[in-house]
């Protein structure tokens, strides 16, 4: 910025706000341009899908080659991948994320794992469907399987869950362990009754954003365990079963003669499971901010 | 009680390093599907500009093309929409208004990219083949749209943690010699959190390059090698897309099943150096064990 | 003449990043007595209490080489049981760090982690600590409150009721009262009186006065090093070092 001559300071003051008149104008013309969109296609959703609701639509089986009748088998298929993937994913990505957050030493073996991880959560989901293919489906030989599927939607899943854990853990004051060992209580017993159940609803919210991407995503389960046609409700986690995002790509692509008020059900059917989680871990975040205790 | 704690600290223990392990697997298992490839065909074949899996063409070099393409375009609309969406909400709006936006980008973020594609299917395809007057409304044009739709949350969010890293006392500073906001953003701020958004861009490069079902079902997939602008407009196909789109039907162990794990394995590398890059842009001080009590 | 519950000898220690708090420490810490640490800071008082409770071990330590011998065990032997060292030798810190739960889970932590599960045990070691660090009275009736919610120094005796929970032999206190009003730092002068009966005190005051007031042995510690030691009001009135003469008369603090 260049010098000026005092009488010139009120046209360069009338310069420089004109230019950030200009300049927020455009970012709030860039912001709408944005936001827009979000807003558009959720209500687009919900109101060209709200006509296909129904009690029947939700809780029966499929009919006329899925032109007709109800999604309870994709969305009984898309509860059982959460549940498997859950199963997995947490208790293995919340230890993962216990050890780095209180027990890794500062060391390259600690750098490699933190390396590890990013790369994991980079990969992309069609990278972990070939993968899934070629570890669950077919070496271990679960075949096209709700469990082939949960496993690799498990370690999709885990990058997000286990950096979440650290850092909520990290978040926790260090004093507090401190305390919690000078009072006589294990490395273990301070965590266990001290930090981890405050760092709890940050983990939550991270589990759920987690998991509700792994309800959303096709191509893991593209050829690991989802399929178009099932006859019954998968019995088994050996069976293949339907699901949400896979049932939308072929009903929206493949299937001529669709209704579409049924696929802009369908569609709305995963858009409100995902909001829903939304505004839970939304939830958790405001309440536990409220509570806190330092 | 004792031999329990130890039990709980070796499984978490493991449980720390499972990263490395899984990532090694991926590796090992794309390697085991995908280095056949490299002997079922020859090396220039593999490299061709013909993808024509039913006459044994097997030219991956339109498959990387389209992949650029649809990348380097949604970039070019998401870029300069995420970063000015996040500038306008970390620096200028008023706490209200970010409270509203702030939920609504996290909204978008999670909004299943096959939903993306089904209304790319049915509204923004046609929109695009009527406004252009094309033949067809799914072109790589339409598929960059919505991987920027898609990356946008990303961006946003990386971008924003970077603006807010910046330290207060350097927009103090500014504005203690009488730089206007907009002065302040645009000279001080911005720079500041340069490797910030650098990060951002990475990450939302990598985003748009590993998405599948979004691009799958709005690009035409038509593996054409880009050689003239109109290509742009006309139908294109990612890697993504044609793992995806193939993999059902080939036959396990055949060459167009090596391959397609071929090109995964450079989706895998492709992604490993993106997110690494990435990391090492935003190495973050570790809390550490100086911040005791007394 | 009074028998000695701790005996330091030849303490060193230095950290991994060159800092070197306490060089070659001799003193003996008497049983039922309060001992006092005081000096500049920077002395080592704060890196020494952390030593007698192995609290240290948390730190990145190059060096930490001499004896502790507390009731004539070197309680720097590999072979220590640590978490038992800690129950036996408590510490309060300088500022009040109550643990995010109820006043009653505060007190009651030391214990559940030692393996009590008789409730009625518990509560009743409750109300003791509470009743000796002159605490109960104020919030006997609100004890599953967040301890978060009391001032800082009711924050202050919960943490002192806390150790004695323990029934510990040894107490350790890091500047106690810096951060408390003259009213509670009173209180828990009086308490650290009329409790040494029962227990053996080791004090590091954060000003000279309360060093003066409260002590029945005082160190001055300078820069790791103990220059002096003397019984009570005697190392104030009468020191025999220069260096003690120079820091009680303020000529550098």
């Amino acid at each position: 910025m260049n010098l000026i001559s005092f009488s010139e300071a009120p046209k360069v003051k009338r310069d420089r706000n004109r230019i950030q008149k200009i300049g927020f104008a455009g970012l709030r013309l860039i912001t709408v341009v944005t936001i827009l969109p979000i807003l558009g296609i959720v209500a687009y959703i919900v109101a060209k899908g709200i006509p296909a609701l129904s009690w029947e639509f939700l809780s029966a089986m499929p009919r006329d080659g899925m032109r007709a009748g109800g999604i309870l088998p994709a969305i009984v298929g898309t509860l059982y991948l959460m549940i498997g993937t859950a199963a997995v994913s947490i208790p293995l990505g919340m230890a993962a994320g216990i050890y780095l957050a209180e027990y890794a030493p500062d060391n390259w073996w600690t750098r490699l794992i933190r390396i590890a991880i990013i790369s994991l959560a980079g990969v992309p989901s069609v990278v972990y469907g070939l993968f899934g293919l070629g570890l669950f489906v077919l070496f271990f030989q679960f075949g096209i399987s709700i469990l082939s599927a949960a496993l690799t939607l498990s370690i999709m899943t885990l990058p997000v869950i286990i950096s979440t854990t650290e850092e909520a853990l990290r978040s926790v004051p260090y004093k507090f362990r401190v305390v919690g060992v000078s009072l006589g209580g294990t490395q273990w017993q301070t965590i266990r009754k001290v930090i981890l159940p405050q760092a709890l609803p940050g983990i939550m919210t991270g589990i759920i954003l987690g998991l509700e991407r792994a309800v959303g995503e096709t191509a893991p389960i593209l050829f690991t365990g989802a399929t178009f046609f099932l006859p019954h409700l998968p019995s088994s986690p050996l069976d293949a079963t339907m699901a949400l995002p896979y049932h939308i790509y072929v009903i929206s692509t493949q299937i001529p003669g669709m209704p579409i008020t049924i696929q802009y059900g369908t569609v709305l059917v995963l858009l409100a499971i995902v909001l829903v989680m939304d505004i839970i871990a939304s939830v958790i975040r405001s309440r536990a901010r409220a509570k806190r205790q330092w | 009680m004792k031999k329990t704690e130890k039990l709980i600290t070796n499984t978490i223990r493991i449980a720390g390093s499972s990263s490395i392990l899984f990532v090694m697997l991926i590796f090992i298992f794309l390697l085991k599907e995908g280095l056949p490839a490299l002997q079922d065909i020859s090396f220039s074949t593999l490299f061709s500009k013909r993808w024509y899996p039913i006459e044994d063409m097997y030219g991956i070099l339109p498959l990387i093309s389209g992949s650029l393409i649809v990348t380097i375009f949604s970039m070019v609309i998401a870029l300069p929409l995420g970063i000015g969406t996040a500038i306008y909400i970390g620096e200028i709006a008023p706490h209200n208004v970010k409270e509203i936006l702030k939920p609504m980008v996290e909204v978008l973020a999670g909004i299943p990219s096959v939903v993306l594609g089904f209304i790319g299917v049915l509204v923004l395809s046609p929109l695009v083949r009527t406004t252009l007057n094309l033949p067809t409304g799914l072109t790589a044009l339409t598929g960059s749209i919505l991987l920027a739709l898609i990356s946008i949350p990303t961006i946003v969010s990386i971008a924003e943690d970077a603006l807010y890293a910046v330290p207060g006392s350097y927009r103090e500073a500014a504005y203690a010699v009488g730089a206007t906001q907009w002065q302040v953003i645009w000279y001080i701020v911005l720079p500041a959190a340069r490797s910030g958004i650098l990060n951002a861009v990475m990450l939302g490069v990598g985003r748009s390059l590993g998405e599948t079902m979004a691009v799958m079902m709005v690009t035409g997939n038509a593996p054409t090698l880009f050689s003239r602008l109109e290509a742009f407009v006309s139908p294109v196909r990612t890697m993504t897309a044609t793992i995806a789109s193939e993999m059902g039907e080939v036959a396990s162990g055949s060459a167009h099943y090596h391959v397609l794990f071929f090109i995964g394995i450079i989706l895998f590398l492709f992604s490993l150096v993106v997110n690494i890059t990435s990391s090492s842009l935003s190495m973050r001080p570790k809390r550490g064990k100086d911040q005791v009590v007394s | 003449m009074s028998g000695v519950k701790i005996s330091i000898r030849d303490l060193h220690l230095r950290y991994k990043d060159g800092k070197h708090p306490l060089r070659v420490i001799n003193l003996d810490i008497l049983t039922n007595k309060i001992n006092v640490a005081f000096g500049p800071s920077g002395g080592g008082k704060s890196s020494l209490i952390r030593v007698l409770n192995r609290l240290i071990d948390l730190s990145d330590v190059e060096e930490l080489s001499g004896e502790v011998l507390l009731d004539g065990k070197n309680i720097l032997d590999a072979d220590v049981d640590v978490i038992e060292l800690r129950r036996r030798v408590g510490v309060v810190f300088s500022r009040p760090i109550p643990l995010p739960m109820t006043i009653a889970e505060n007190i009651s932590f030391g214990m559940e982690v030692a393996g009590e599960k008789d409730k009625k045990k518990i509560a009743r070691q409750v109300e003791h600590a509470l009743r000796q660090a002159v605490l109960w009275d104020e919030i006997y009736d609100r004890l599953d409150d967040p301890a978060y919610s009391l001032s800082g120094g009711q924050q202050q005796r919960l943490c002192l009721a806390r150790v004695l929970a323990l029934e510990p032999e040894v107490v350790l206190l890091d500047e106690p009262t810096s951060a408390l009003d003259p009213v509670s730092t009173t209180k828990i002068e009086e308490f650290l009186e009329k409790a040494k009966e029962e227990y053996t005190f080791f004090l590091a005051p954060h000003n000279q006065q309360q060093a003066a007031r409260v002590s029945d042995f005082a160190a001055f510690f300078l820069q790791g090093e103990m220059v002096e030691y003397g019984v009570g009001e005697e190392l104030f009135f009468n020191p025999k070092k220069k260096e003690t003469a120079d820091y009680i008369q303020g000529r550098y603090g």
